[in-house]
């Protein structure tokens, strides 16, 4: 059965004043939320609150300012661990975003690999592999590709079928016993597709290997549970949960970042400092050297109580309906291929097209003429497009505020870009 | 934004049915550029006879800017003298980054005043100038791969 969004989106709407933005003298239809979200009142108001009423360093004084900052600071901490199901708030170190978030964990497996006495797991040799997917945004390749430039691991990689989907067949071979870690992406921001997890969870497991995911496109979109996934770490990005830039996120199990030397060193990251040695804090502090961005992570609490409040499984259901629609209706125009599944299952609302070999930057600037705002090029993950044969794609993405009336408008602005060049 | 204004019937026309495509020999410089940001490619031969530009040839992918754009370099500065080709180089690279304020002088550039208001658009300058700068370095290295100081 067919879940029914219960979004009221025109309500959701009214939150969100960018989206009565004119683009010339035409409404702005924001279809870019998998490269950034818009952000409500809610957010930009609690930073502005905390900005001028609360605003001052974390942990480092006894006054009330202080006192207050590191309550917010760790009060957001806290929410995110529980809207991701982790087991405890110390679970979540806070990073710049994304990227910065794989990096730490890609960093800890090289730290290790030069570090006398450090935990076997994240010690990488000549003969050891590392494994990510074909599907990967390079925030989950490159660092990966360094690592074992720089280790003498081996990089593999599981590919992608003709439909845009994981070749799990793959799996039992390219995960083996001489794995050490895999890193995989749990909903790509090209294809669109929402991965299956468990089998390569298991897989993982039965090989002895860690197991994380990028989650940025998975936590804004549909309900994440850390526990219920059965991973190691996941890594996600505030911006495009509704959040500002300049925050992110790195769940892992407590466990393993205790094990895991520190990325970046400095202030706040110590327990004791001489002039010859320095012993660390516990984490998540180990992992967050120099000041936070602390009312970026405000700012993030309130975009995440305002996911809360609309319901991830309501979230879903509105984005199901929405990759449905979109599906449905971009199939009408002449000329344009689907790259990515081109049904609405196991799918998000990004939808990346090629029309008629329109090149997408002229797509892009004709839809932008409309006040159609889409996303142009190879997204960060050129394999993807190498493994389907193009250099780049159009792509649209939805959101909670997406309504059907915009993916109508997109649907006959490309008809127009058809015409201007055929 | 108005369309119409980037893009020109010239553009569209030079775009669907590009002028001088296709990489021939003989050359002495060749150059391959590339536009990170939208993936716009060419690789574009020069080849020099006396102080003349004798042939352009090149293969590009990308959007209609790039591929009009070089199409519209060709038909201007094949032929002429490696003097007037790079003074017209630098004439139509300064009306790009002028930010549309610049104005196309029509004796000179011909059909590159179509590109006029490509400056006005930022994120599309780069597309408009690829070709051109593959040109110059193909001359540098046609310069640096002919004995220097000859005549003729
Ligand atoms: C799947 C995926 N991973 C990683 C990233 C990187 O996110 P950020 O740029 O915030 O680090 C993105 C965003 O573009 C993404 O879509």
């Amino acid at each position: 059965m067919e879940a029914v969004s219960k979004l009221d989106v025109e309500a959701v709407r009214a939150d969100f004043p960018i989206l009565r933005r004119m683009i010339g003298d035409k409404p702005l239809a924001y279809l870019d939320s998998a490269a950034t979200s818009q952000r409500p009142v809610q957010v930009t108001e609690a930073m502005r609150r905390f900005t001028e009423h609360s605003n001052a360093n974390i942990s480092r004084s006894v006054h009330t300012l202080g006192a207050e900052a590191t309550e917010a600071y760790e009060g957001a901490r806290a929410k995110v661990a529980d809207f991701i199901g982790a087991r405890s708030a110390d679970e979540v170190v806070f990073t710049k975003n994304s990227t910065e978030a794989i990096n730490l964990v890609a960093y800890a497996f090289q730290n290790a690999s030069v570090k006398p006495g450090a935990d076997p797991r994240f010690v990488l040799r000549p003969g050891d592999e590392v494994v990510v997917t074909e599907m990967e945004h390079h925030a989950n390749l490159i660092p990966w590709q360094q690592l074992c430039e720089r280790t003498g691991a081996k990089l593999r990689w599981i590919g992608i079928t003709d439909v845009g989907r994981l070749d799990l067949e793959q799996v039992d071979e390219v995960i083996n016993e001489h794995t050490k870690v895999v890193s995989f992406v749990h909903v790509a921001n090209l294809l669109g597709t929402v991965n299956p997890t468990s089998q390569i969870v298991a897989r993982a497991r039965e090989v002895g290997a860690l197991v994380g995911l990028d989650s940025s496109q998975a936590v804004p979109h549909i309900p994440v549970d850390v526990t219920e996934l059965g991973v190691d770490f996941i890594a996600f990005t505030g911006h495009k949960m509704l959040g500002p830039t300049g925050i992110g996120a790195l769940w892992a199990k407590a466990e393993l970042l205790d094990a895991m030397p520190p990325f970046q060193t400095g202030g706040s990251m110590i327990e004791t400092v001489s002039m010859e040695r320095t012993t660390f804090a516990k984490a998540p502090a180990k992992f967050e050297a120099g000041t936070p961005p602390i009312a970026e992570a405000v700012g993030l609490a309130a975009a995440v109580d305002y996911l809360d409040k609309l319901g991830m499984e309501n979230v879903r259901a509105h984005e199901k309906e929405l990759a449905g629609y979109m599906l449905r209706r971009l199939e009408t125009v002449d000329g344009l291929t689907v790259i990515g599944p081109r049904v609405p299952i196991g799918r998000g609302a990004t939808v990346s097209f090629d029309l008629a070999d329109v090149h997408p930057h002229d797509v892009g600037q004709v839809l932008d003429a409309d006040g159609i705002a889409v996303r142009v090029g190879h997204h960060c993950a050129k394999p993807t497009c190498v493994r389907f044969g193009v250099t780049a794609t159009t792509r649209a993405s939805g959101y909670v505020y997406t309504t059907t009336d915009e993916i109508d408008r997109l649907v006959a602005a490309l008809e127009k870009v058809r015409k201007v060049f055929a | 934004m108005n369309l119409d204004e980037l893009y020109q019937e010239v553009i569209l026309d030079h775009y669907k049915r590009p002028r001088g495509a296709g990489l021939r020999d003989p050359y002495e410089g060749e150059s391959h550029q590339v536009n990170p940001t939208c993936g716009d490619e060419i690789t574009l031969r020069v080849h020099v006879d006396g102080d003349k530009v004798a042939d352009i040839s090149y293969e590009n992918v990308g959007c209609s800017i790039s591929k009009a754009s070089a199409s519209v370099m060709y038909e201007l500065i094949n032929g002429v003298s490696v003097e007037e080709a790079l003074a017209k180089t630098a004439e139509f690279t300064a009306l790009m980054n002028s930010k549309g304020q610049g104005k196309a002088d029509e004796e000179s550039l011909e059909d590159a005043i179509a590109f006029e208001g490509v400056s006005k658009y930022p994120m599309r300058v780069k597309c408009a100038l690829l070709g051109w700068m593959a040109f110059k370095d193909a001359l540098v290295r046609a310069e640096a791969a002919t004995p220097a100081g000859g005549n003729d």
